[in-house]
């Protein structure tokens, strides 16, 4: 639906993006993570045109926006839904006009228009606050009208700029069901733009990693946080802090849930069968794509050898790593680290 | 001097045509400032870095322009452009007279009044329109007026005070106006009546517009 390719933006010797590849497929909502900083920003406004990218193209369904001309290029904008930061209403307008506002640049008839309003507040759940001005709304309900604007114009791509910054929990989740909705009944193609990892993770279908202007992670969520031990995964599903350190003999594992089949008893089954204690210390389990992820971190007390512990867990999909104590398991170090201080 | 004998009775019928030719040069002038001082403020906001059309040489020029005309006081400025004002308007008395003075105090500053009334739009709300589609003009139309209007009305009863207070100052080159009443029938004659008259109407002629603007900005605002 979207494919991006090599897009690159230099400011003078400054280059901000280098080189992004990134392609979103029409039901698929496509998160991007990273610092701030890290370009995030810059890819937004390059995505719906708003800054001309210095190289690179950017096709929605098969059209190269950046070879059009300003007047195609405007038209062209229309293909790409925009829901902004902090919703971007306007003050002056109600809730109905804000909605109505992208329709004032394109010929539409006013029947249509007044029905397509409807139907969009309608699917925000905020027909009851059509006549209402922005001051009057939550900010959950801002953002919420911002994504009815955004899709008014019924495009196939929605690119979503931290949509739920700022949102309390229940707030949030109800904007991501939205997302989720628009993707599994209208098809939409959804970029979108957080440093929310829970965000990524209970809505998202691909994620990547942004810095330094470059892609560095790409995958689907359930993979990446599978798949592998990169500070991406570990910041998608991080271990709560270890209380106290190891036992007397105790040794601290990490585990990974590294395959979809994990059974549910794992710790029963190796228990029995290595014949010792396990104490869980930390973890974090929970339902992701078509199985489950998890990290736990477990003590195991008797002196068991190395080798037959990681094979146990190996046997039951599950990747262990002996941990050396508390202190070195700054997850949430790395999460923060990782992915900045929110607002870029 | 003997005072002349005005009676109270007879006052208002002074101040009538006062205020009528106070009204007339106020309002031409007014006019021409939100004609040309509208644009223009629109034109400086927009070429600034953050504005839609950024263009460094040409704000730093239009801003030099903007501030060369609010660095005079008002009665040099008359003076200064007299030649002028006799190459437009054939005259260096009288109301006509007093317009292009009046006007080219007011445009400069309501361009700044309009400028600051836009330069507080968030950005995002001009990308709203952009990423919609929209022209820049449209844009300008469409959403950054809309949204500043508020700031527009306030700027523009500030300018028709300054304007105000101006006649009174053009009343020095016999432009008429209850600010030529007040100073040639009223001080220079020791006429109280027609004094009191004149400052008692100027000052709710002032606190009227302020009033008023103020009631209109706060039903703009949402």
């Amino acid at each position: 639906m979207i494919e991006i390719r090599g897009l690159t933006k230099r400011y003078g010797d400054q280059t901000v993006l280098d080189g992004i590849d990134l392609s979103v497929a029409a039901g698929e909502i496509a998160a991007i993570v990273g610092p701030s900083g890290a370009g995030k920003s810059t890819l937004a406004r390059c995505i719906n045109l708003l800054e001309r990218p210095t190289a690179g193209s950017i096709s929605v369904r098969g059209q190269d926006l950046t070879s059009l001309r300003e007047a195609d290029l405007r038209r062209a904008r229309r293909a790409i839904g925009t829901v902004f930061q902090s919703a971007g209403l306007l003050s002056r307008l109600t809730a109905a006009d804000n909605v109505a506002l992208p329709l004032r640049y394109v010929d539409v008839p006013d029947s249509e228009r007044h029905e397509r309003v409807r139907r969009l507040l309608d699917r925000v759940g905020m027909l009851h606050r059509a006549s209402y001005y922005p001051s009057q709304l939550s900010g959950g309900q801002q953002q919420r009208i911002g994504l009815a604007r955004g899709l008014v114009l019924e495009p196939p791509v929605l690119l979503a700029d931290e949509p739920t910054s700022g949102l309390d929990p229940a707030t949030t989740a109800s904007m991501l069901s939205l997302l989720a909705s628009l993707r599994d009944e209208l098809g939409v193609a959804v970029v979108l733009i957080t440093h929310e990892m829970d965000v990524v993770r209970s809505v998202a279908d691909t994620v990547a990693q942004l810095d330094h202007g470059r892609i560095v992670t790409r995958g689907r969520v359930a993979d990446v946080v599978r798949g592998s031990d990169s500070p991406l995964s570990r910041a998608l599903l991080p271990t709560p802090p270890v209380g106290a350190t190891a036992g007397e003999g105790g040794r601290l594992w990490r585990l990974r849930y590294d395959r979809d089949d994990v059974p549910a008893t794992w710790l029963s089954q190796i228990s029995r069968e290595l014949d010792v204690d396990i104490a869980v210390r930390s973890g974090l389990i929970e339902a992701l794509g078509d199985g489950t992820a998890g990290r736990v971190v477990v003590e195991i007390e008797s002196p068991v050898s190395e080798e037959r512990i990681r094979a146990a867990f190996f046997a039951r999909g599950i990747a262990a790593e002996p941990g050396d104590g508390p202190q070195q398991e700054p997850d949430h170090l790395q999460t923060s680290a990782l992915v900045g201080a929110g607002a870029s | 001097m003997i005072a002349l004998a005005t009676s109270w009775g007879q006052v208002p019928s002074l101040l009538a045509p006062a205020l009528g030719q106070t009204g007339a040069m106020v309002g031409i002038t007014m006019a021409i400032v939100v004609a040309l001082g509208g644009p223009l403020g629109v034109l400086i906001v927009n070429t600034s870095p953050r504005g839609l059309i950024p263009h460094p040489a040409v704000n730093a020029s239009i801003s030099w322009v903007s501030n060369l005309g609010r660095s005079l006081p008002f009665l040099v400025l008359m003076a200064t452009i007299i030649p002028f004002t006799q190459l437009v308007v054939g005259t260096t008395i009288g109301i006509k007279a007093a317009i292009i003075p009046m006007a080219i105090a007011g445009i400069p500053f309501f361009a700044r009044l309009v400028e600051n009334a836009l330069r507080e739009i968030p950005r995002e709300r001009l990308d709203v329109g952009l990423a919609a589609g929209a022209s820049r003009l449209q844009v300008i139309l469409t959403i950054q007026l809309v949204e500043g209007l508020p700031g527009i009305v306030a700027g523009f009863a500030l300018n028709l005070i300054a304007m105000i207070e101006y006649s009174a100052i053009a009343g020095a080159i016999g432009a008429g106006g209850l600010g030529y009443l007040a100073i040639n029938d009223g001080y220079e004659q020791f006429n109280t009546q027609v004094m009191v008259g004149c400052i008692v109407l100027l000052v709710l002629l002032v606190q009227v517009i302020q009033f008023s603007g103020d009631r209109i900005v706060r039903s703009l605002i949402h």
